[in-house]
């Protein structure tokens, strides 16, 4: 990914590509996730900007943190009251609140249960969207002009595939589809990458990364080698956690690919 | 020997980098037999919700459906036993066996199929204490009781040996060549080496895959045909099961046979499906109805429904920590991601570490025949573990001052600054010690950036 926070390249994108009439007047907030604000902060501005191109107004609240996944995720969720908390007083008064991760998203649509159901907090857990489930089912844009000559490698992230069913699990069916692989597949000169494995996890899996070390690392190992051997160059998917652990592979193999965040591609950045 | 958790076994395990991914590859084979099996019935999404929904109901209503049973089996000559743990489970299989074959000048021998239930109440070494000869005679069971070993997988025992482990374990104990590797000629010896037990045997033992109310008869499924053999031979059957293994009528039968091979190694249908309602005259039949955790299991809300498990195996098939960590790793009777939500209700503070063994991934839960939650109840489970104390204290305080920064903006911004500022300044050695950092042993941290996103932000947009 880049790190060059604010150089972004312009697109051959119109400003405004469409724009559902109920979405006019309707206040969308960007929610970017505590890891991605610190680290990836370059997803942060593709989202934006993305976003902004397909027509959508958004506000960024200063005052957002995070939404309390991983103390929740160690087995602390009582802990993380105050962060959900938090996070509904920042965002109560959005009427969709979007954010480029599918493990974010599934954590306050699921787990936000154990804090007291104001209409607040009922009403967050309904319009939180990751953004590609956004993009397609709230905006209704089911293309994006983007030239992308890549062979394309995606990570199915699981909280967005099997925890969102943004895609098919392989559980329950042969047929490999999904929400982020119908953008991917029309962008103009794309190739993806066809894996033995389809949608194993990566071993990320929040704490689990580093109480787990060993089996976290050669899961890692073992997805890089699926895509190596598949030859994907530019490797996607629609969380930057998973990314980041699979980018931390990558680099120490000096493997030769090149890690990006969908909103990346979707925004036209290049590899 | 001190008890280990699961991150070091996995990693003693992941140490052999070749073997690890044998052990991956040869489990993911079985979870794509599975769906080779699976995609091309068109109602097995149905299936599974119809199989979830009967044992849901069975459960609900258990305590009348075990009466049914219990009394259509007794009508049946059937000889019923109720254990509530372990000890009374292997005192009563024991007497059974000691009142049954009053043998002069030897031990009473008893041939076994395989039981899951039996493994967690460690039946085989109380009997042996006790002066009597087991023998499980399903191939894996068997191959794993001469190594000493506890079964690595509910259905596939000896998975985490190759042939060439076989071959030294037959050398040693069934003569077999030294250096024989050849599968067809090592079953064929451990063949041979078994027809002579279940010829000799006074008492089979069996476990039961669905006890039906309605007609008091059990089903056992196998692919060795082992169950039978021993059962037709020998003079007494005794049958284990759990509480949890009843279903209410013959017909619902079928969603499970359907179900059951298809998901644990993806034949349609296992080589044997074996009913058994009476003894034969002359014979006795026992059926021991063991508690041992269960009711508490049922008692719990959040994770009842781990009681509809079949022990399919499809969970540990499926799970990509599974593959890598082997099923020794998690150190209970059931492995896999269904073993890390049985085991803490059995000993919370012994198996603490399971529940974490997953990244939450959701394959379990989406593989499993009956549509256990399973990842929700690792999830779960979590939460129990962190309020019961048991979390390491270095994690719990970490955790704490995480949500408090977290609920700060400001102290969380400048937090964040100041983390970036570090990992920028720091040597690569430091910020990426091993021994410091774990997530460095095989991955590279993230270039730390100079602006957070939320500081270009302000710069550019505000």
């Amino acid at each position: 990914m880049l790190n060059t926070v604010g150089v972004f390249i312009r697109v051959k994108l119109p400003k405004l590509i469409f724009r559902p009439l109920e979405l006019k007047n309707m206040k969308v907030a960007l929610f970017i996730p505590c890891y991605v604000d610190q680290f990836y902060p370059n997803v942060g501005v593709a989202t934006l900007q993305l976003l902004e191109k397909l027509g959508v107004e958004v506000t960024f609240p200063m005052k957002q943190t995070c939404c309390g996944q991983p103390m929740a995720n160690g087995g602390c969720e009582q802990d993380s009251k105050g962060v959900y908390e938090h996070f509904v007083d920042i965002f109560a008064d959005f009427d969709y609140i979007v954010t480029p991760s599918g493990s974010c998203t599934y954590h306050i649509k699921k787990h936000y249960d154990i804090i007291e159901q104001t209409p607040a907090v009922q009403k967050i857990r309904k319009s939180v969207y990751e953004l590609i489930d956004f993009i397609e089912n709230v905006l209704k844009i089911e293309e994006i002009p983007v030239d992308f000559p890549h062979k394309v490698g995606l990570h199915l992230s699981c909280h967005g595939q099997r925890g969102l069913r943004q895609a098919n699990a392989s559980e329950i069916t042969g047929v490999r589809d999904g929400q982020i692989s119908k953008l991917l597949r029309k962008l103009k000169g794309i190739e993806l990458t066809e894996l033995d494995r389809n949608d194993e996890c990566c071993g990320f899996g929040g704490m689990f990364c580093v109480t787990e070390e060993a089996v976290s690392a050669r899961m890692g190992q073992d997805r890089i080698s699926d895509h190596l051997r598949n030859g994907t160059k530019v490797l996607t998917g629609g969380d930057v956690s998973c990314l980041m652990h699979l980018e931390g592979i990558v680099k120490r193999q000096n493997a030769p690919i090149k890690v990006m965040h969908i909103a990346e591609i979707l925004n036209g950045n290049q590899p | 020997m001190s008890h280990q958790n699961h991150p070091e076994l996995a990693e003693a395990f992941n140490k052999d980098f070749e073997r690890t991914t044998w052990h991956d590859e040869t489990l993911w084979f079985v979870r794509q037999k599975r769906d080779k099996a699976v995609y091309p019935i068109p109602e097995f999404q149905d299936l599974r919700t119809l199989a979830s929904e009967i044992k849901d109901h069975t459960l609900s209503n258990l305590d009348n459906y075990l009466i049914e049973f219990e009394q259509n089996a007794i009508k049946n000559g059937v000889k019923v036993h109720w254990a509530a743990d372990a000890v009374e489970h292997n005192q009563i299989v024991m007497e059974i066996i000691k009142n049954s074959c009053k043998v002069e000048g030897r031990n009473p021998r008893l041939v076994k199929s395989k039981s899951m239930l039996t493994e967690e109440c460690h039946l085989n070494d109380f009997l042996e204490k006790n002066n009597i000869d087991v023998v499980d005679t399903d191939l894996g069971e068997r191959i794993v009781q001469f190594r000493n070993e506890p079964p690595s997988h509910i259905v596939l025992p000896a998975i985490h040996l190759k042939k060439e482990d076989v071959g030294e374990t037959f050398y040693e104990h069934l003569g077999t060549a030294k250096g024989e590797k050849d599968p067809q000629i090592l079953t064929e010896a451990a063949r041979q080496h078994l027809r002579g037990k279940f010829v000799a045997a006074d008492v089979a033992l069996t476990g039961v895959n669905f006890a039906i109310a309605e007609t008091g008869s059990f089903v056992v499924c196998t692919n060795e045909g082992n169950a039978d053999l021993g059962v037709n031979l020998a003079k007494v059957h005794i049958a284990c099961m759990g509480i949890e293994k009843i279903i209410p009528d013959l017909h619902h039968l079928s969603v499970y046979t359907r179900l059951l091979a298809r998901s644990a190694t993806g034949q349609p249908v296992t080589t044997y499906t074996s009913h058994f309602t009476k003894p034969v005259e002359g014979k006795e039949m026992h059926i021991v109805i063991v508690d041992n955790g269960r009711t508490q299991q049922l008692g719990r809300e959040d994770f009842r429904s781990s009681l509809k498990c079949i022990r399919c195996g499809a969970c540990m098939n499926t799970c990509p920590v599974y593959r890598r960590s082997g099923g020794h790793s998690y150190d209970f009777t059931v492995p896999g991601p269904i073993g890390a939500i049985l085991s803490p209700n059995i000993d919370l503070h012994k198996h603490k570490s399971l529940p974490f063994a997953s990244t939450l991934c959701g394959s379990c839960s989406d593989v499993c025949p009956v549509k256990i939650d399973i990842h929700v109840q690792l999830y779960k489970w979590r939460q129990i573990v962190g309020q019961a104390n048991e979390l390491p204290a270095a994690k719990k305080w970490a955790m704490k001052g995480m949500a408090k920064v977290l609920s700060m903006p400001k102290v969380y911004d400048l937090s964040g600054k100041l983390a970036r500022g570090a990992l920028r300044i720091l040597p690569h050695g430091l910020t990426h010690n091993e021994s410091m950092n774990p997530w460095a042993k095989a991955r590279e941290l993230p270039d730390a950036p100079k602006q957070s996103f939320k500081e270009w932000y302000e710069e550019n947009r505000q």
